[in-house]
């Protein structure tokens, strides 16, 4: 029972950080700033997910599957995001200035 | 809980649904390109949650071909249709 | 999860298909379409895993979401090059300016079409229990323990053999267009460098677990074609090109190795067995790996020449 309260909260916390993925990606005012929004859906949002699905599955097996899926998404997640910028900033795209 | 898996795959898919909006206005091709991504990471979140609430463990093996070949085709755009210096005829 | 939320859940993930389909093709820039086209990938490959398809969606995100989504990228590069050295002052990627008669008489065909399916749709009877039965009465006989490679590989094998015949000769076709034009790749960055040499093997891996897998579960040699073929993308995009003696008769043996492995087994099962494609039962099983392991292969080295979109050898005559 108290396994899957904390599931369900892991859970809870993950889809919050998809919604603020989401947000920033519709609401920020450049390139720059959105990859920095997607990234913190890969990480947190996917990583509190997984996290509170490995607690539900108990199995290790299955948790280790899952953690090697978000470690994986992270990898491509943060370097994919480091190559669009860099990119960006070679094709003269200037950063939002308040 | 399977009520709770539920309500967190409709939440996702509508998340996955609002970014659309980013696709179609742009207005950079890079823009396009991340919401993409960002397609790929809820969808890896849609089938791994699937996968605890049908019991089908194939369902995980989906969401890691998915995660890879997400990266593969952003780095396609990144080497391919965005080059370094901009000519009038690539991705936007 | 309760029938309210299977419903609202397909019910929008239907919705959503659609629209991002006709927004890819209604769209007139060219590379919105691709990563609407890309998405709408990922949006079919849920959909296979609501119509209880593991396997197709397996495919469709390998090959349809992945693979497809690269191909049509670099295509489109190709294609901006091409209009970009044409220079006719016309550059844009914009779609021809639509007809009207036509296009009121296509919205009647397939709103005609349409009624057809619905009223097909509507009188199909629920609940049929298609080949289960006997697939599963003969599961035992065919080598695997997976019912869908047992159909596809054992069953109807002659239809996954025509298939990679198939691959092939997409791949023949684009050779034929000419020469590829490895154009100079721009100087690569760390982040790349390190990536494709993480990724790349794990991409290997991955394959060749889906590779194994697809005797017990949902894989085999399509999928894990796919996710090699990712790999030998990867590759190419980092500025790893085939060296040169590479690629007269290595290359052509690589691509053929699969189909003509499954000739090759078709015959000798037409010799021992009397039949075409009857493997021996005892030895099913060890047939089907082999012929799933050269068309992983074959698979790969098919989609990334597609990728290379042109024939790789030096000193070919130009288009």
């Amino acid at each position: 029972m108290l396994t899957d309260y904390l599931a369900l909260l892991l859970l809870i916390v993950g889809g919050f950080f998809f919604f603020a993925g989401t947000v920033g990606l519709l609401r920020f005012p450049d390139v720059y700033t959105r990859l920095h929004a997607l990234t913190k859906a890969d990480n947190l949002g996917l990583g509190f997910i997984m996290a509170g699905l490995a607690i539900q599955s108990g199995s290790w097996l299955v948790a280790g599957k899952l953690l090697v899926i978000w470690l994986l998404v992270m990898l491509a997640g943060a370097s994919v995001a480091h190559l669009i910028a860099r990119r960006a900033l070679q094709r003269d795209i200037t950063p939002w200035q308040r | 809980m399977a009520l709770f898996y539920g309500f967190l795959l409709i939440f996702l898919l509508l998340n996955l649904l609002a970014g659309l909006w980013r696709i179609m206005r742009g207005p950079t091709g890079a823009d396009r390109m991340l919401a993409a991504q960002l397609f790929g990471t809820t969808t890896v979140a849609m089938l791994v949650v699937m996968a605890q609430l049908q019991e089908q463990a194939s369902l995980r093996n989906v969401a890691l071909v998915i995660a890879l070949l997400a990266a593969v085709t952003a780095v396609a755009f990144v080497r391919r249709a965005w080059p370094e210096k901009e000519t009038s005829a690539d991705a936007d | 999860m309760a029938t309210l939320m299977s419903v609202l859940f397909d019910g929008l993930l239907g919705l959503g298909l659609v629209w991002f389909a006709w927004q890819a093709l209604s769209s007139d820039n060219l590379f919105r379409a691709i990563v609407l086209f890309v998405a709408f990938g990922l949006m079919l490959a849920l959909v296979w895993v609501r119509l209880a398809a593991p396997d197709i969606a397996l495919a469709e995100a390998a090959i349809g979401a992945g693979v497809t989504g690269a191909l049509l990228l670099a295509a489109m590069a190709r294609l901006n090059v091409v209009i970009h050295e044409q220079a006719t002052g016309n550059n844009e990627t914009s779609s021809p300016p639509r007809r009207r008669p036509a296009s009121g008489l296509v919205a009647l065909l397939a709103a005609g079409l349409f009624i057809a399916l619905a009223y097909t749709l509507y009188h199909l009877p629920l609940d049929t229990p298609g080949l289960r039965q006997a697939v599963s009465e003969q599961l035992a006989n065919s080598g695997v323990s997976h019912p869908v490679t047992a159909v596809l590989l054992n069953f109807r094998g002659y239809d996954t053999l025509l298939e990679l015949l198939v691959l092939l000769l997409a791949l023949l076709g684009v050779w034929s267009l000419g020469q590829c034009h490895s154009q100079a790749e721009a100087a690569t960055g760390a982040v790349l460098d390190v990536l494709s040499r993480l990724l790349a093997p794990v991409l290997v891996l991955v394959a060749s677990y889906l590779l194994w897998l697809g005797a017990s579960a949902p894989g085999g040699a399509f999928q894990a074609g796919a996710v090699l073929a990712a790999g030998g993308i990867l590759l190419l995009l980092s500025g790893w090109r085939l060296p040169a003696r590479f690629t007269r008769w290595p290359l052509r043996l690589l691509l053929a190795v699969g189909p003509l492995l499954f000739l090759c087994l078709a015959l000798i099962s037409l010799l021992l067995e009397g039949r075409l494609l009857r493997y021996p039962l005892a030895q099913a099983g060890g047939w089907i790996l082999l012929i799933e392991a050269t068309a992983t292969l074959s698979i790969g080295a098919i989609l990334v020449a597609l990728f290379m979109g042109g024939n790789p050898e030096p000193g070919q005559p130009d288009e």
